[in-house]
């Protein structure tokens, strides 16, 4: 890279539809050559987002650039710099895959033989020459993906965004799915994805925005973010529910910072700048005759993170929780 | 990956405008698109075959008689007329089908894409014009079939048929149109028929004028279709070239020259 150059800058993005603001004054900065996690829940704002980036959306309100290039005024630049992966597959349903790239490489402006060319050489890449000449409409999720892919890479943009590339994908073709984006960083490319799963931003993105009701309401690498929430988080769970409320209380006095309550699992998570801590918020809880049903201090995942700051500890984080936990230290099970 | 690096965008040959050159390409490439998915779902072409054969059967012997005497003198007067109702009202599925094609994500794909805004319209619109040259055909030889022989010869048949071809495309674009702003793709189906039944049946496609009410007479006389119509009927039947020829491609310019850009404006603005 000759210099540091920003690929996407984003001003106070504004889009309503009807009374609703789905993207309410966003930012982004992403500097060229690395990828981007937009993380937030479903609805938050993500896809519209994406959608004002690559033009196929006009913002109601602020600015967006790519590669120094207005989205509204110079759009027609915009996309010949971007590749468009969707959430919902944007290829040609009734046709073949074969077809469907040959004609996307015909609109971008390559020759008979050379789009042919092209587009055996991307079926090569991504493992669909078999099924080349089959009809859409038996691929599988993951083919489809791969396909998405493949088409939004002909023009070799550099900048792609992927619209929540690996929901509903099963684990081995997600993780063939983050090799590829992988692999595309290195080759100059930038990439903007959006996701709901944490462990997917932890993975692949250099940083993250998290947006929640239309906003970015938190930003940075994945380490300034997973510090933020403190060096590791408590996991707390009591024996009756109704004293739920009292060990929140007692949890907040002690380690003097906010927690979050799973009501239906009866989980209080706290972060901890101390793990000493424990002690005294144990010695405590005796004390207020408060019995446990099981405690942990553990590193803090995204999900924290995510949790934290979008300010709900609702019913989701216990049913979302990541399969990688990292290291886990188990201090009581009472 | 196959390259190695990607070529960075400050280094790359861009510019904010697509030549007229490249908008032709593009909806070519749109086109081929259209005619691929014909040959995948062949069923989409039943209207265009069926509709001829049953419609130039049915009214030639039910009004042959009873108009022109008998069926035989019927033919010349009834199959331009048949023609170029079947054809216009074949025209309608363009809107109806873009409608449809519009709400698959591929379309998102052709929005993201630096190519002509005109083009995915452009080429399903040509696209079509397959459709109605199976439905022109397949008139003319049900007429053939029946003892239709057009005085003007086969050379002006021809001419004919490419004219009706021609304005039932700039036609589409009405309907298109619709199919851009339509919600449903049977919403568009019904304002479409709502506007071409009148259309087609208050001309002189079926009937002499004579025979109608002086104000139906003046609507008739207006109407673009019977110029069309009676254009087709100097070609086939006399091999003679009118006003009503004139009068018919202006027309069809002229729709189109409105039609055309609100129509792209409107699927530009849509999301």
């Amino acid at each position: 890279m000759d210099r540091s150059e920003w690929a996407v800058e984003a001003h106070g993005l504004v889009k309503t539809f009807g009374e609703h603001r789905a993207v309410d004054g966003v930012d982004l900065n992403v500097r060229a050559g690395t990828i981007y996690g937009v993380l937030g829940p479903n609805g938050a704002g993500k896809t519209t987002t994406i959608r004002m980036l690559a033009t196929l959306l006009r913002p109601d309100g602020g600015s967006a650039r790519i590669f120094g290039h207005d989205v509204t005024k110079e759009s027609q630049i915009v996309r010949q710099l971007i590749g468009v992966t969707g959430q919902y597959a944007s290829v040609d349903e009734s046709l073949s895959a074969m077809e469907n790239l040959i004609i996307f490489s015909r609109l971008l402006g390559l020759g008979r033989t050379e789009a042919k060319r092209k587009a055996e050489a991307l079926l090569e890449e991504f493992s669909l020459t078999e099924a080349a000449k089959r009809p859409l409409k038996n691929f599988s999720g993951g083919m489809r993906r791969r396909l998405d892919l493949a088409a939004s890479l002909i023009a070799q943009p550099p900048l792609i965004f992927l619209d929540e590339p690996t929901t509903g994908l099963d684990p081995r073709t997600r993780s063939q799915m983050w090799e590829t984006i992988q692999r595309l960083v290195k080759t100059g490319s930038t990439v903007l994805l959006t996701t709901q799963y944490l462990d997917e931003a932890d993975h692949l993105a250099d940083r993250i925005a998290v947006i929640d009701h239309g906003r970015v309401v938190a930003e940075g690498t994945v380490d300034e973010l997973k510090s933020s929430v403190g060096t590791s988080s408590l996991h707390l769970s009591v024996l009756q529910p109704q004293q739920i409320e009292g060990a929140r209380q007692m949890v907040e006095r002690v380690l003097k910072v906010p927690s979050s309550v799973a009501y239906d699992s009866g989980k209080i998570t706290a972060p901890m700048a101390n793990t000493d801590q424990v002690t005294d918020l144990l010695i405590a809880l005796r004390e207020a005759g408060i019995p446990l049903a099981e405690i942990s201090v553990q590193k803090p995942t995204l999900d924290e993170v995510f949790l934290t700051i979008t300010g709900s500890g609702t019913s989701k984080s216990s049913a979302e929780q990541p399969q990688n936990q990292i290291q886990k230290a188990e201090v009581a099970n009472v | 990956m196959s390259q190695t690096t990607i070529n960075p965008a400050a280094r790359r040959p861009l510019k904010n405008r697509t030549s007229i050159g490249q908008s032709i390409r593009h909806s070519l490439t749109m086109a081929y698109r259209g005619l691929l998915k014909l040959r995948r779902t062949p069923e989409q072409l039943f209207d265009v075959t069926l509709q001829p054969i049953i419609f130039t059967l049915m009214f030639t012997y039910i009004f042959g008689g009873a108009i022109s005497g008998d069926v035989q003198s019927y033919l010349p007067v009834i199959i331009p007329g048949i023609l170029v109702q079947t054809v216009i009202t074949t025209s309608i599925v363009t809107g109806v089908q873009l409608r449809e094609d519009m709400d698959k994500g591929v379309f998102d794909r052709f929005k993201s894409l630096p190519i002509a805004r005109i083009a995915p319209l452009a080429g399903a619109l040509l696209a079509d014009t397959v459709r109605y040259t199976i439905a022109t055909v397949l008139t003319f030889a049900m007429g053939y079939l029946m003892g239709y022989l057009p005085e003007g010869g086969l050379a002006y048949v021809a001419i004919a048929a490419v004219i009706v071809i021609f304005c039932s495309w700039a036609i589409s674009w009405i309907f298109a149109f619709f199919g851009v702003i339509a919600r449903t793709a049977s919403s568009v189906q019904g304002i479409s028929m709502i506007i071409l039944f009148p259309l087609t049946f208050l001309s002189n496609a079926f009937v002499p004028v004579e025979t109608m009410p002086n104000w139906l007479q003046w609507f008739v006389n207006i109407n673009p279709v019977s110029h069309l119509v009676t254009a087709v009927r100097d070609l086939t039947n006399t091999g003679t070239v009118g006003w009503d020829l004139a009068i018919s491609l202006i027309g069809a310019a002229a729709i189109v020259a409105v039609f055309a850009p609100i129509t792209v404006r409107a699927y530009m603005r849509r999301t």
